[in-house]
Formats: C-alpha cells, structure tokens, sequence
C-alpha cells in the first residue's frame, strides 16, 4: 500500500514537472549547414535558448548538406512534407514563395528597420525572409603590390575607373612577378558566377533582366551597355589577364596566398584565412565601370514553410534568432557581415576599425541584391554557362542574344511569373 | 640483344610492362586519394602540381580523419549504407533469381512479351521515374508494431523496397539459368522434385558466379545511391554515405577531409569486392557482362 502511495506520488509529480513541457508545440525546421561545425554550434545555442526561454514552442531542427539542399526542399514540397521553419538562399527566395513553398512573414517588417537591405527578402511586397548574415565581394590585394605598381588606393567614394582598373591590370601583367594578373574564381561555375560577375555588368549599366518589368532580358543583357560589358570581361581572358574556366580550383583558394595573382576578387567569406596567411592584405572597392561601382548581395534567410500551421510560433523564433548577440555570434564564428550597425559593434571583425569593417560599408554602399524573380534561378544559370561561353572566345553579340532568348523563353513559358 | 618479334620472353615483358600502366593510370585516383587524406590543405593543394600528389611525403598525419569524424557522423552514414545496400542485395539476389527462373524454365502465356517489358526498363533513366516515385512512396501505407502509418519517406525501407527488382539483374539471371545444361532440370523432375526443389536445390547450387555478379553489381549501385535518398529522406538518422559527402563541401572545401571521408567510404566496397573476387572474373568472362 505504501508502495503504491508512493508510486501515485512519483507519477502526479513527475506529470507536474512535465506538464509545461508537454504544453509546448513542436516547431520543425530545416537548414542548409550540415557539416559547418561553427554554424551548427550557434544554430542549436539558439535553439536550446529559444526553448527555454517561453513555454508555448519547441523547435527541433533537421541540417542538410548546402549542396544539396535546395533540392531535398524542392521533393519535400512536392511530398507535402516541408518542415515550419525553412532557411533559404536570398536569391532563391522569390521562386520559393512563387512556387508556394513559403508565406510571407507575419512579422512586421519595420522590426528589422536597421538590417542591410540585402539581408531582408521582399517579394510581391511582402517580407517572406530574414537573414542573420550577408556576405559581400571585394578586390583582395596586398598594399605592397599597390605600392610597388605605382597604383592609387581605390575608396569607397572614389573607386577605381575601368580605366583605372585595367592600367592596374596591365601594370601587374606588365611587372612579369604574376601568373595572372587577377583571379575571378572561374572554376566555380555554380551561384558565383551571378553573385560575383552580375555586378559587374549591372555596373557597365546592363543587367541579366529588365528591372523594370522582369518580363524580359531584351535590352538589359544585350544592350549597348552588355555588349560592352560582354568585350571587356572576353578581353580580360584574351588578354591574359585573368585564368578562364579550366582554372585549378585549388588556386581560389591560395593562389593569391602564394603570390600567383596581383589580385583576387573574392568573398568576405576568404578574408580571414587570408588575412591569416598576407600581412599587408587589403580588400578594395568594385570599380566603377560608368554606371557606380556595384556587389552582390542576399545570403541565406529564414522564412515561414507555406506548409506551417504555426506561422506564429515560426514568427516568433525568426525574431528571437534576430537579437544582436546572435548575429554577432555568426559573424564571429563564421567571418560573415552582421546585418545590423549594433550588432557590428559587437563582432571583433566588423566593428569600427575591425579588420573587415570595410566589407560592412562596402555592402551598405554598393550592394545590389540579384533580380528579385522566381525566374532568377533559370536567369542564374543562363548567365552563367554565356560567361563561361564569353569567357571561351564565344561571339559576344551571338551569346547575349541567345542568353536573351532563353531567358525570355522561360518567363513567357512560366507565365511571366506573377510579374504585374 | 636484337628485337625478335618471336622472342616469348620479350613478348609477355612488354605486355606485362602495358598491364602494368594502365593499371598504374586505374590506380592513380586512388592512390591520389590515399595520400592526400594524410596531409594538411596547403600541402595538399600545393602539390596537385606535382607528383608529390601521389607520395605520402610531407606533413603527414590522421587529422583529416578525425576532422571528418568530428564533421559528419561518419559511422552512422557507413552503417546506414551498409545495412541498406545490403538488405536490397539479399531480397534482390532472391526475387530475380525466382522472377528470372520463371521467365527460363516455366511456361506460361504472356512470359516473353513480359520478359520484354522487363528488358525494355532497362533503358528508362531512373531520373525520368523519381518524381512520380517519390509522390507514391511518400503516400503509401505500412504497418509496423506500433500500428498502420502513411507515408515511407525517411525510413530505410523507402530506400531498399524500389531497388530490390531490377531489369538488369533479372536479365543476367536469365542469361545465365538459360546456359544450365537443360537436362538436369529434366532429370529433376522426372525425379519428382518441384519447381522450388529445381530452384533451390538444383538451379542455385550453380548458379555462383551470376549470384556473385548480381550482388556486385546491385552492390555498387545502391552504395553509390545519391538521388533517391536526397529526395526521400530528409533526416539525417537515415542519410547514406554518398549524401554525407555533402557535408564536406562547404564554402572553404576543407579537401583533406574529403579525401578521408572517401577513402573511408571506400573500405566496404573494396572489403566487398575482394571476397566476391574470384566469382565475379569468372562470371564476367562466361556471360561478357561487365560494370
């Protein structure tokens, strides 16, 4: 009988202490960092604190290898399977709400009034996605090749000239001590190509659609303004300026580490490592090619599962993910640029005089977010096989057009993609 | 000593010495691989420019393989592919060796036109399938111990059932039940055995080297699976090893820790290989099926 009172006892209390816990609504969610053992650390600190920090949700989360991750989401979708919470690439974003794979957060979107533009994913006017990081692109150089070619710092308010450009080009050619004069990461014929290269021709004034419609390339990708910028980037391979696409992928990255280029254009994501391994590295401005120095931007974002039952509960987890001390916490952990000034503040790199701080302005200043179009991710991949195409000799005017037509194709065939 | 075109000995050095080039050239990946797992990024970025790519010189160590352990969980995707490739090559050795020997040694209407359809799956591209088999796995029933579910994605039986029959497989079981010497299955009958006795008793105790080439084959493919499990399973409890690599393929390529991972996935295929050797040259050279 005692027994029994006591088994009743341990029963009613244990049933107490769970009951907050079993009042709580599980929450799933989905990232793309299987493997990033830094990433994966501060994804589940949140989690757990984001967990004990109220009572009424509970997430779980499930990571994915990036590589492959959009397309595990694409079959979930299909199976009806999405999880509440999705993280997704800022340039894909658009093509994921399009396709119903997410709804717009129910979050106001002047909570995040102070994040850098690319780190906020709008699509049809609404707010679908947040991220916790952007990344941006500069020209990494050391400061004793610019000093020894004789070669004027570029700032962010007086960047280089074309002209300035590719007298450093030459200058760099010309001194016999490179390989290459500058690497652009030609082996890498995945999302760089857009995210790096686009910039570029948006800064010769043309684009890889028309902005102003997204229902055509016509005008925008073999343009006056395209076409010019089609002859400069085949002059940079034809010139011998730069490896094309057969270059080693080993040389992006530490072909500028050990001295094979003058220059390298490349992510905030290699600064560290290279600041590491060159004393003197410095990381310039994108040149001004006529139309004001441009780079890329949008990195992965967090958005609501069309799917979810709980776009509250969703909600609330994006906005506690959002809090400084966290995005802070990525930035140190994975070198990349906090959205917020405060939360910049708070990193050893980004704050002011830190030793990226550069890239924090540098993305404030110049970034251009990719075409915000569900088509983007067909547009991406035309770009980039007619600059691999451009950079192999192909016809300039020949393989814009041809670009043109398959981008145009697409859009009319995906019924102009909602575009108003 | 003057070239004779008929001196044996000159002959067999010269194409023992080809034999051995191109085996060097089969062997070079791998050994590139080996190698490679030892030494630290720089180092083995630096020497892919020479031949120092195929030597274990330099700064030699294991801590690529305990950097990929400490990635991704190593053994849980080894185990999973493991235990998935192995219950598909069991249950696929069983029902095509039985679909096979109905197709050679029963006779019933409709059997080659059926037998032709079979073939015919031989040349549907498993990518043109996927999307349909994706949406009828994701809403097909099953019943475990704890009651009736819906749905088989993320199991281990969603990424063994699809696989188990095949056109090939069946195929070569077909070509090779038809080479047994007819009058054994004649002389089993008249005998008084059944057609699981010839099957079981007769037609399998000969049948090593298709059983030995099967497995390899439906071996290789399902440890190499990447498609389908990316599709249909979305937690990592169940993820195989060809998945896992993606781990490792972050935005800096940590590259000596591929090398390790894949050298360590590549163990069970060599392990499997090398005890099924001898069975499969032989079955190789009676049916002229090759991977």
């Amino acid at each position: 009988m005692k027994l029994t009172k006591h088994l009743a006892g341990v029963v009613i209390a244990s049933t107490c202490l769970c009951a907050p816990a079993l009042a709580q609504t599980r929450l799933t969610m989905w990232y793309h960092g299987a493997g990033n053992e830094v990433e994966s650390r501060i994804i589940n600190q949140i989690i757990s604190d984001f967990n004990t920090s109220q009572s009424d949700w509970t997430v779980t989360i499930e990571s994915f290898p990036e590589k492959s991750y959009n397309d595990s989401v694409a079959a979930a979708a299909l199976a009806g399977n999405l999880p509440d919470i999705l993280d997704v690439d800022g340039p894909v974003m658009p093509n994921w709400a399009w396709a119903g794979y997410l709804q717009p957060l129910p979050i106001d979107e002047s909570e995040f009034a102070d994040f850098l533009p690319g780190t906020k994913g709008v699509w049809d006017g609404k707010l679908y996605s947040v991220g916790l990081w952007e990344a941006a692109v500069a020209l990494f150089a050391r400061q004793s090749t610019l000093d020894e070619l004789g070669l004027r710092t570029p700032t962010l308010d007086k960047p280089w000239s074309r002209e300035e450009f590719m007298a450093a080009l030459e200058a760099a050619k010309a001194s016999g001590k490179y390989e290459f004069a500058l690497d652009l990461g030609m082996n890498d014929q995945a999302e760089w190509y857009s995210y790096a290269f686009s910039p570029f021709l948006q800064s010769f004034g043309g684009d890889i659609v028309d902005r102003s419609t997204y229902k055509t390339a016509e005008g925008a990708l073999n343009g006056e303004a395209a076409q010019a910028f089609g002859k400069w980037w085949q002059s940079l391979f034809s010139g011998g300026y730069a490896p094309g696409t057969s270059e080693d992928p080993a040389d992006q990255q530490t072909g500028f580490i050990r001295g094979k280029f003058a220059f390298q254009w490349n992510g905030n994501w290699r600064a560290v490592a290279t600041m590491e391994a060159v004393d003197d590295v410095v990381f310039l401005p994108a040149p001004d090619f006529g139309a004001g120095n441009k780079i890329g931007a949008g990195s992965w974002q967090f958005g609501v599962s069309a799917k979810s039952k709980h776009p509250e509960g969703a909600a609330e987890f994006i906005k506690f993910a959002a809090q400084d001390k966290y995005l802070a916490a990525f930035s140190d952990g994975i070198g990349l640029i906090p959205p917020t000034p405060s939360a910049a503040q708070m990193t050893k790199n980004y704050k002011d005089g830190g030793p990226l701080a550069v890239f924090f302005a540098l993305s404030k200043a110049q970034a251009l977010v990719r075409p915000v179009t569900p088509g983007y991710v067909v547009q991406a991949k035309v770009f980039t096989k007619a600059l691999a195409d451009i950079a192999n000799g192909a016809d300039v005017a020949d393989t814009l057009d041809a670009a043109v037509d398959e981008i145009d194709a697409d859009i009319e065939s995906n019924g102009g993609y909602s575009h108003r | 000593m003057a070239f004779n075109p008929d001196n044996h000995g000159l002959r067999l050095f010269v194409r023992y010495l080809v034999l051995c080039l191109i085996a060097l050239i089969f062997i070079f990946p791998l050994v590139f691989m080996i190698n490679s797992s030892f030494k630290p990024d720089s180092q083995l970025l630096a020497d892919t420019s020479s031949l120092r790519a195929f030597l274990p010189v330099g700064d030699i160590s294991l801590n690529n393989y305990f950097g990929a352990f400490r990635r991704a969980p190593v053994g849980l995707f080894v185990l999973n592919s493991v235990l998935v490739t192995g219950a598909t090559v069991l249950l696929s050795l069983l029902i095509c060796s039985l679909a096979a020997f109905s197709f050679a040694f029963l006779r019933w209407k409709g059997r080659d036109v059926l037998l032709s359809i079979v073939i015919a799956t031989l040349i549907i591209p498993f990518e043109t399938i996927a999307i349909p088999l994706l949406l009828l796995v994701s809403k097909l029933p099953w019943i475990g111990l704890d009651g009736l579910h819906w749905g088989w994605l993320n199991t281990y039986r969603v990424q063994i059932i699809p696989w188990v029959a095949d056109g090939l497989t069946i195929f070569l079981f077909v070509q090779y039940f038809k080479g047994l010497p007819g009058e054994l299955i004649e002389a089993s009958r008249v005998e008084g055995a059944n057609w699981w006795q010839v099957y079981y008793r007769v037609v399998m105790p000969l049948s090593g080297p298709v059983l030995a080439t099967a497995a390899i084959l439906k071996f290789l493919v399902m440890y190499n699976q990447y498609l389908w499990p990316l599709i249909v399973v979305q937690q990592e409890s169940y993820r195989p090893v060809m998945v896992g690599l993606g781990y490792f393929f972050q935005l800096n390529v940590a590259w000596g820790e591929v090398m390790a991972y894949l050298t360590l996935i590549t163990v069970p295929v060599l392990i499997f290989y090398l005890l099924l050797q001898r069975a499969f040259i032989a079955s190789i050279a009676s049916t002229g099926v090759k991977g």
